[in-house]
């Protein structure tokens, strides 16, 4: 529980409509999409960077944690208020505060849902490519604090690589900018690029400065049945192999297919045991050719069947057999396990087969799907909480799959964080130097250890 | 005396309520928090709370009413969940579960009070009409039947439709007969269209006589229950239902005909778990756009002569078509229709924000929701926004009066009737 005296404080700063310690709100900023859930003792929504500098000296003077969250969809507990406290909702800072098209950036707020800045730049002929799959309802400051991913950053990379700078609240309340709008900078340490990424430990973002880029003039989305994941792997590295970067390279498993083949018009037949769908896009004259030198190159992999599309709405009924693949999971397994790691792209197929190895001695049905053109894998353990055992059976395949992702060279997350959920592994990937190199930083700048705590590190 | 409610129990939508894995989609499609932006009015938001009612984690306070009252029932946030949670009949379980252990709301009370006494209706509509003419100010527009309607509970400034002269079913003798060999359908009016728009009805007798159907017009039927079930009241909801059921019952009619969204949701998905008896006369009920383009009046209409002029009109579809998968005969009889020119308006499928009872609550946001549509409608250039529910003609034609604008909201049906009636 929080003292009345501290929620006055808190009233000044903010205004009394602008927090709430009601059982109502205190259960609705209590989970994201990780389902668990942890109530904050009060719900701020300041309005402003001055207001949260205020609110974080004030947490700091009495020792309350605060929680930075955005829209609340992140799938590794980045913005649960695991120790009470207070929930730091930032969606009330929702402009676009600028597009810039001499110079190609944008600024806004963190509480813009990224899809909302995609809109108004492509509205003139611009392009913010990071594209993470809850875009229509998640806010750019989340993906900055995460450094979001998505099927595009198979060549436009993520996010970190459109951010030029921000403005800071400091754990301590201090107001920072870091980096700024050229494109080059290299005065002082690299503040922005330690930010993106922090998962909300380091500092509450208030303002972001964008790069952006054109708007490519057409794109080309085709779909590639294989008759083995083996072909539909290899085929991913025989096309970056062979010097073409596709903007989404997505791979579905025989699991998935199986899962979203009533979901969609587009015949899968039993023969395909998995899929890319393939998009490239640029020039028109560019994008023929690379279609068709990107079909050259998997026709040897075994192919069962290949569909181009021929206009946008072909494109997207394309598009919607992946869309529907998260949903349609559900008919293997009520519950899921999603990681998301990572692998340099040529250990792709090696990856796979082993998750299958695993899958198979442990008997728990493992599904994959995802961004196989950067190595980026979801994978999904389906089990069935109710049933004994499966829970612990789930964590023993999470623990494999892992040794096995850094074995080959690869991270355990590509873009979902660390967050609450895979804090336990942490000492898996990083070495005990690494991790004290890191808790040094959150330590000397956050000395009461007041923002996000309990977060990436199990002890801070 | 204990009144029995045989819709579901919150309880009974556990397994449902768990299904919601909080992904947040939601808050892309809830037309209420995209304009209050607070995660208490978002769906993911009301299952979380829902779910604590049910386990006891939070006390049905009024603030947990007024969050689960801002509820439109549109259904976009279900259409767009990847696990299809029901969250619309999970807020309405639990408006009654609140209301079972709270009691229900003064409005409430007050509503369902009038809608189980047809005659009380009656009674209160002719005299709102006779106060109407003395003590409320007129909107000087083109619709001059326009009122602002200073009731309890009303906000004063909204613009409302006066009550008919004579009720619809008043007008009619319950049994209007087509040519023989032809189907029976019978008609429920709803409410607002016996009180407030006779009209409606009477573009939709013009189309069924076209068709030769037989007409019957049951005098002992009610409302369907949605206002009451919005307002968290299920035994007046169950009661209007065993109302309805046996006045439906009596003539065996083929169909049961609605002609506003509105009802027809109360009749069919609202139906469907009171009962076998109930599930079977919700298997009948039919929208009556579907029955006129399944009976061919798209080719008596193309078969009319064109006038000279033709008003410019845009379609609104109402949300409880658009769940029931009837976005279509509306435009189908619209495009049909050589008397007036038919053109495209954004966000046509956008909620109008009237959502029955929470326009009442939340007018404010209701009215945003409203200017959003009256905007949509001055850019699509119409002189008219046709629509298949008296209830978003009441919040267009509203929205369209606080915008300052001219245009006028009407049914597909009064556009259809007109038509026919001139080839007469």
């Amino acid at each position: 529980m929080i003292e009345t005296r501290i929620i006055r404080i808190i009233e000044d700063i903010v205004g009394t409509q602008h927090v709430s310690t009601a059982d109502s709100d205190r259960l609705c900023y209590s989970y994201d999409a990780t389902q668990r859930q942890h109530r904050p003792d009060a719900v701020v929504w300041p309005g402003n960077a001055e207001q949260i500098s205020l609110l974080l000296k004030m947490a700091n003077a009495e020792g309350i944690p605060v929680y930075p969250r955005g829209a609340g969809s992140g799938f590794t507990g980045g913005s649960l208020p695991i120790h009470g406290g207070l929930a730091l909702v930032l969606t009330r800072l929702n402009a676009i505060l600028r597009i810039d098209e001499e110079n190609l950036v944008a600024e806004v707020e963190p509480g813009v849902v990224t899809h909302q800045l995609q809109k108004a730049v492509e509205a003139r002929g611009l392009f913010y490519p990071p594209d993470p799959a809850s875009l229509k309802f998640s806010t750019l400051g989340g993906n900055v604090a995460e450094c979001a991913g998505g099927p595009r950053c198979v060549k436009y990379g993520v996010t970190k690589d459109y951010v030029l700078g921000l403005e800071v609240v400091t754990p301590r309340g201090d107001i920072i900018r870091t980096g700024g709008e050229t494109m080059k900078g290299v005065v002082g340490y690299d503040l922005t690029k330690l930010l993106v990424g922090s998962e909300g430990t380091l500092g509450v973002i208030t303002r972001i400065i964008l790069k952006l880029l054109p708007l490519p003039a057409a794109k080309k989305t085709m779909l590639v049945l294989f008759d083995s994941i083996d072909g539909a792997t290899r085929a991913v590295a025989a096309i970056i192999g062979g010097k073409i970067i596709p903007t989404t390279l997505e791979f579905m498993d025989a699991t998935t297919i199986d899962c979203v083949r009533r979901a969609t018009d587009l015949e899968l037949p039993e023969a395909a045991r998995a899929v890319l769908i393939i998009e490239v896009d640029g020039d028109s004259a560019v994008i023929e050719k690379q279609a068709e030198t990107i079909l050259q190159l998997v026709a040897p992999l075994g192919v069962v069947n290949t569909w181009v599309a021929a206009n946008s709405e072909e494109s997207e009924s394309i598009w919607q057999v992946r869309r529907s693949v998260s949903p349609s999971l559900r008919k293997v397994n009520p519950d899921k396990f999603n990681e998301d790691i990572c692998v340099p792209r040529s250990r792709l197929p090696e990856m796979i087969r082993t998750i299958e190895a695993i899958s198979d001695r442990l008997h728990i049905p493992i599904v994959n799907f995802g961004h196989a053109g950067d190595g980026n894998i979801h994978v999904n353990i389906m089990v069935d909480k109710t049933e004994p055992g499966q829970e612990q059976k789930a964590e023993q395949a999470i623990k494999e799959i892992f040794a096995a992702t850094l074995k080959l060279g690869g991270t355990m997350s590509g873009e979902h964080g660390v967050g609450v959920t895979k804090a336990p592994y942490i000492p898996m990937e990083l070495d005990p130097a690494a991790v004290a190199y890191m808790k040094a930083i959150k330590r000397a700048l956050d000395p009461n250890n007041i923002l996000n705590p309990g977060k990436i590190f199990l002890q801070d | 005396m204990k009144r029995f409610d045989r819709h579901k129990t919150l309880a009974d939508y556990r397994q449902q309520i768990d299904q919601c894995v909080k992904c947040g989609a939601c808050r892309a499609h809830c037309p209420v928090f995209g304009e209050e932006g607070r995660e208490t009015v978002v769906a993911r938001g009301k299952v979380t709370l829902a779910h604590a009612l049910l386990n006891g984690e939070i006390e049905p306070d009024p603030l947990l009413s007024e969050n689960l009252s801002k509820c439109l029932q549109c259904g976009k946030c279900v259409r767009r969940c990847p696990n299809l949670v029901p969250v619309d009949d999970i807020v309405l379980a639990a408006r009654r579960e609140i209301a079972a252990r709270r009691g229900l709301s003064l409005f409430g009370r007050s509503l369902t009070a009038l809608l189980r006494r047809p005659r009380l209706m009656q009674l209160l509509a002719g005299s709102a009409r006779r106060a109407a003419r003395l003590l409320f100010r007129r909107i000087p527009q083109q619709s001059g039947l326009r009122l602002r309607f200073p009731a309890p509970f009303i906000d004063r400034q909204r613009s409302l439709p006066a009550f008919a002269r004579q009720s619809f079913r008043r007008r009619h003798p319950e049994f209007i007969s087509g040519r023989p060999n032809r189907p029976l359908v019978a008609l429920f009016t709803g409410c607002m269209i016996n009180y407030l728009y006779p009209q409606i009805g009477e573009g939709a007798l013009q189309a069924l006589a076209a068709l030769g159907l037989n007409v019957v017009i049951p005098k002992e039927q009610g409302c369907c229950g949605l206002p009451a079930l919005s307002a968290g009241d299920g035994a007046t909801a169950s009661e209007l239902a065993a109302r309805n059921l046996r006045a439906f019952s009596e003539r065996q009619p083929d169909q049961i005909v609605t002609l506003c969204a509105s009802c027809h949701s109360g009749l069919t998905r609202h139906f469907r778990d009171l009962g076998p008896d109930y599930e079977a006369l919700a298997e009948r009920v039919i929208d009556i756009n579907a029955l006129l383009v399944s009976q061919g009046l798209e080719e008596i209409l193309h078969a009319l002569p064109q006038p000279v002029q033709c008003p410019m009109v845009t379609v609104h579809t109402p949300c409880h078509l658009r769940n029931s998968g009837l976005d279509d005969p509306p435009k189908q009889l619209l495009a049909a229709l050589p008397t007036i020119n038919l053109v495209k308006m954004n966000k046509a499928n956008a909620c109008c924000g009237l959502g029955g009872t929470f326009s009442v609550h939340h007018y404010q946001t209701s009215r945003q929701l409203g200017a959003i549509k009256a905007t949509a409608v001055k850019e699509s250039g119409a002189d008219l926004v046709a629509t298949a529910c008296p209830g978003c003609i009441m919040q267009l034609q509203d929205s369209l009066d606080q915008a300052g604008l001219p245009q006028r909201a009407c049914h597909v049906l009064e556009l259809v009737g007109e038509a026919l009636a001139k080839e007469k």
